[in-house]
Parts: C-alpha cells; structure tokens; sequence
C-alpha cells in the first residue's frame, strides 16, 4: 500500500515562526557539501533505475564521473581552502577503499563525513529492510574506521529512498537527512522511535540541477548562489536559516567553472552575520536549542498530539 | 520487487579503480612533463569530420547529429553536409590567418567522398585522426570481435591512403566503444584514443594487445555541448573557454603543464554568425603568454617523451 502523504512531518507555514538564532548572532548556517561519489561500470541491476543513460559500456558517462576525484576535486578543494569553507562529505562510503587519498585530505582539512550510500550506483528501491540495515551498518563502519567519525547525517545513495529510511536512520543514532527539501530550516521528522532532523540541502542550488537541468552557465550558477544567499540572509534576521550549497567535482571542479564559484563562495564568507559550518553542528546546535521548542510550536499549530512525535 | 541478496557484494571495491583499464591517479600525482619552448599550456584543436547517412540503422542508438526526421531528413543531411564542405573551410582559413596547427579527427567515408578535402588538410600542415567509418558505424557491445576489427582496419587503411601514413590516434564514433574496442585499436597500431573524459592529461590505458594512451579530450568544452546542448551564447562560449584556460595557465605556475582540449565541429561552430567566436577565442589565447598550439600526434609525442610507456 502506497500512501498519499510521506507523513514525514506537519505542515508548518513560513510565517511567525519562533526565532532562531544561530552562534554568535548568525542570521544563516552555511554549509557546504561536496558529494564526493564513485558510479561502478558495472553495476548490479535494480528494475527500478538505469545506472547509465548508453548501452554498457558507457565509458563516456562513467568517465566524466571519474573526472571529478581524478581532476574536479582538488580543485574544488582548493576552493573552499582559499574562503575558509570545511566540507560537510555526502560520501560513496566505498571511496573509503577505492580513493583513500581524498578521504585523508579531508580529514585533514577537519571535513565532517556522512553517508551517501555505498555506491552511487546501489540504488534503495527495492531493499528489504535486512538489506537497508545493511548499508546503514556497512556506512557506519567504514566512516568510523576511515575517518575517526561516527556519522551524524545521510543522504540517500543517487537520492532512492524506502518507506523505512527515516526510521531506521534516527534508530541507528543519525541525526539529521538531507533527502527532504520542503524547507528553509530543520525541521523535526516523525520517526518510529529517537529523534531524526532535516537538514536544508538543496537541488535548486546544486550544480548538478544547475549545470544539467537549467543548463547554466559558470557565471549564472553564481549569480544563482548569491541570490539564493541574498533572500536567506535578509530572512535569517526574523528566524535563522540555512544554506547549503551541494556539489560535485565532475561539474563545478572544471576550470572554466571553479573561477565564478569561488566569487561567490567569497561572496558569501565575506558577510558578517554569517556561521560558516558543517551539518553536524548545525544539528547539534539545533537538538540543543531548538527542536523542543520547534517541536512545540509545529504541534501547537497543527493542534496535532505529541504521540505523533516521540 | 525486491532485489537479490547479492545486489549487496561488492566484489571491486578495493583500491583503485572498479576495472584494470587504467590505474588511479589524483591530479596531485601527476608526472612531471614539459612542452616544447617552456611553453604551459598546451592548445589542442579537434575538429571532428562526421558523415551523417540519410538512412541510419541507429545501432546501438543515433549518433548525436544523426538523422532525425522521417526519411528522407534532407533538412539534417543538409545540414551535416554544410560542414564538410563550406564551414570546415572556414575553420582552415582561419587556422591559416592565425598560422595554428589543429587535429582533425576524420570519419573514412569523409577522406573517401571528399578527397580534395583531405588534401587540404595535409596541405595546411594539420594531423589526422582516424574517427571510425561513418556516424551509423558505432563501436558497441553487439558487435563481433571481428566485425569491430574490420571497421577499424577499414578505417585505417583508407586515412593512410590519403595520408601517406597509418594514424596514431583514434576517436570513436559518437565516442562509444565496446568493451573490446581499445585492445583492438592496440592490435592495429594505435597509439593513443580519445574517447575518455576524465582526466586533463594524458594516462596509459592496458589492453591485452599492447598499452595505450588515453588523451584528454574535453566534452565540458565542446562546441556540441556548450552552444547546442546547453543553449550558451556565442559570447558564452567565449567566456568558458578563455576563463578555462586562465585556469590551467594560473594552475600552470605551481603544479605544472597543462593541455586545454578544445573539440570543434564545422557545422556547429563554423556557421557564418559563429565563426567570429571561435576566431575570437583563438586571437585571445594566442596573445596570452606561453601557449603551444599543437596537433594531438606531437602533444603525445611531447609526453612519451617524459613518460615512455610501461612494458607489459
């Protein structure tokens, strides 16, 4: 049985809402997030999704994949070093064993890592539940071993979902998931039992969507990061917000496109009331601060029971 | 539908890559090279000379530039057609102006149906590629090992008639290989492809025949993509080249020698109100400082001679 409504969360309208502010009187949590992604030429096959849009094998696509860690990734690095943006990963968490270069340089760098899934080619449609415990566990294990880390957050691998993500991501002790995109700011998500956040990422601001879905420019992708930046901040002085920028090397990390997103990535580190950050402490500060009273106000206004939220 | 439990093995997840055609190498790594006259950037010019049939098979699927209408498609036959005789004279010409030497990677059946062509490009002192037979002959999976043998033989044979020498590189049609594709080009001699776009400076590439060089060829920066696919402006495309090569030559001064690829196709970029933007992007990079316009055969040349191949 489908349903009509994921009943992930209430509707709570952008108006009058209860002020949040960020550390050191920060109108918007910045945060950016490189996906950093290993797409396999052969794959195993899900009914569900194609892995390449060529017959097999696609050497084309899988190439302008491997483009980003070979050659789009330092300089997306570089980037980010040079405006004093730590990267918050969405990890192929197999990158772990096949490019452990780039996890070393990251940790470094003092990079947080969550998962994105094994492969970007293991699609989630279709898995039973032994099967999402699975890379749940498998993406806990080879993080903490890699990095140190114990990941906070999760973004479905190429973005395939089951009905039972969320539940089984707030009981295994994730924090917060990046595959919801109905707002601004984190908002509590209904889980069967803990506690599981939205976290504001975007597929408007991405340069996935930017670059192959708008077909933009290197120069209009940056006017777009600064706009976005511009509504974001001047909101963020009535209730706090969040902006994050997600990306993949393959596409920003080209030399004809790392010049107009570094001006707007400084664009943005150059404001004042700005806390440039990572994820996991912007959920931190959230769960410290404000799910409670956010909690208590989406109940309040929907007249909902709090059974709905554990 | 549920998947089966081995969705979840992962038998190629270890270091590297998830195959053995080529090793992993972060740009980091890259070994030290350097270009003729101390020169940093390395300009590789490609045009690429396509032949469209009017009656595709369309196996595996159509080339982009193919056929699109019920046939007879006069309108894109036509259309492709302009390239190979008025908008590739255009580029020649301007190649000639500026004194810039250009790969042009050929389709054989256009070396055969336009012969004088052909000698105008040996003429203007350009290389040539071997770009396959036609646009409807596609290297793919569903082939023989034979059958894709004898269309690279084919291929070869009838660019060295014209040319005097067998060719060094090869482009694959609509860049699609099969899985036996670069053994088979190693086999007949060829000494670097073109049709991976995942690194900015040339690798060696393995086969069971003898080890390649897979050369950088840029898909970001091609005319088909920017103007066509993406909608860009002449104007714009400007900007994405100029602004990619000030990258390489800034990223040049402290990491090493770079090569700006640069995929032209006549009917695209040679039309009367674009061939201003491409004269454009030329004058610009030729004025800026320590660039090498090369043809692909001495650009691989200029890196063996660093990076002699590894024996098997």
């Amino acid at each position: 049985m489908t349903r009509r409504d994921p009943e992930l969360y209430d509707y709570w309208p952008y108006l009058d809402r209860l002020k949040i502010i960020w550390p050191n009187d920060a109108r918007v949590a910045f945060w950016v997030a490189p996906n950093i992604e290993f797409y396999e030429i052969t794959p195993p096959r899900n009914p569900q999704r194609q892995p390449w849009p060529r017959p097999y094998p696609d050497t084309l696509n899988y190439s302008l994949r491997d483009y980003g860690n070979r050659v789009g990734h330092y300089r997306m690095m570089d980037a980010m070093d040079r405006c004093g943006v730590r990267g918050s990963v969405s990890l192929s968490v197999a990158m772990c064993q096949h490019h452990p270069e780039l996890i070393r340089d990251g940790v470094d760098r003092n990079w947080e890592f969550f998962s994105h899934g094994i492969y970007n080619t293991r699609y989630s449609y279709g898995m039973t539940e032994t099967q999402e415990r699975a890379i749940i566990e498998d993406s806990i294990r080879t993080v903490e071993e890699a990095t140190g880390q114990r990941i906070a957050g999760w973004l479905a691998p190429a973005l395939t979902h089951t009905e039972r993500t969320m539940d089984l991501l707030a009981e295994y002790g994730i924090r917060y998931t990046c595959d919801l995109f109905q707002d601004d700011q984190p908002q509590p998500v209904k889980v069967a039992k803990g506690r599981l956040i939205s976290m504001p990422y975007s597929l408007e601001i991405n340069d996935v969507i930017a670059y192959n879905s708008y077909l933009a420019t290197p120069r209009a992708y940056g006017d777009m990061i600064r706009r976005q930046f511009d509504t974001l901040y001047a909101e963020g002085a009535d209730s706090g917000t969040v902006m994050c920028i997600p990306l993949h090397a393959y596409l920003v990390g080209h030399a004809h496109r790392i010049g107009p997103f570094e001006e707007a990535l400084r664009y943005i580190t150059s404001h004042e009331q700005v806390w440039v950050t990572t994820a996991r402490e912007i959920a931190d500060y959230y769960f410290e601060h404000y799910y409670d009273v956010v909690l208590a106000d989406i109940v309040n206004r929907n007249g909902v029971g709090l059974k709905d939220h554990p | 539908m549920t998947l089966p439990d081995d969705y979840l093995v992962y038998p190629k997840r270890r270091y590297g890559m998830d195959h053995d055609w080529y090793d992993w190498r972060g740009q980091p790594d890259l070994p030290p090279i350097a270009w003729p006259n101390g020169a940093a950037v390395a300009v590789w010019l490609c045009v690429v000379l396509e032949f469209f049939p009017l009656n595709p098979d369309g196996k595996p699927f159509r080339a982009p530039g193919s056929m699109v209408t019920p046939y007879p498609d006069l309108r894109h036959y036509t259309t492709r057609d302009y390239g190979n005789r008025v908008a590739v004279y255009r580029l020649l010409r301007l190649f000639s102006d500026l004194n810039i030497n250009a790969s042009f990677a050929v389709n054989s059946a256009v070396a055969e149906r336009y012969p004088s062509l052909l000698h105008e490009i040996i003429a203007g002192g350009h290389e040539v590629i071997a770009h396959g037979i036609d646009m409807d002959r596609l290297h793919h999976e569903g082939l023989s090992c034979q059958e894709e043998g004898d269309l690279i033989y084919s291929a070869l044979s009838v660019l060295e008639s014209f040319t005097g020498a067998r060719p060094q590189g090869w482009l694959s049609p609509a860049r699609l290989e099969s899985t036996r594709t670069p053994a088979l080009l190693a086999a007949r001699g060829i000494q670097y492809f073109c049709d991976f776009a995942n690194d900015e400076m040339p690798y060696e590439f393995r086969t069971e025949s003898g080890n390649l060089t897979a050369m950088p060829f840029s898909h970001e920066l091609s005319d088909r993509q920017i103007l066509i696919d993406n909608h860009h402006s002449e104007d714009e495309y400007v900007e994405q080249i100029v602004d990619s090569f000030d990258r390489l030559l800034q990223e040049s001064q402290s990491a090493g020698r770079r090569v700006l690829s640069l995929p032209l196709t006549p009917y695209i970029v040679g039309l009367p109100y674009r061939i201003a933007a491409i004269r454009r992007v030329l004058t610009v990079l030729r004025e800026r400082s320590k660039v090498w316009f090369t043809g692909a055969d001495a650009l691989h040349a200029a890196w063996m001679a660093h990076n002699p191949r590894n024996s098997r």
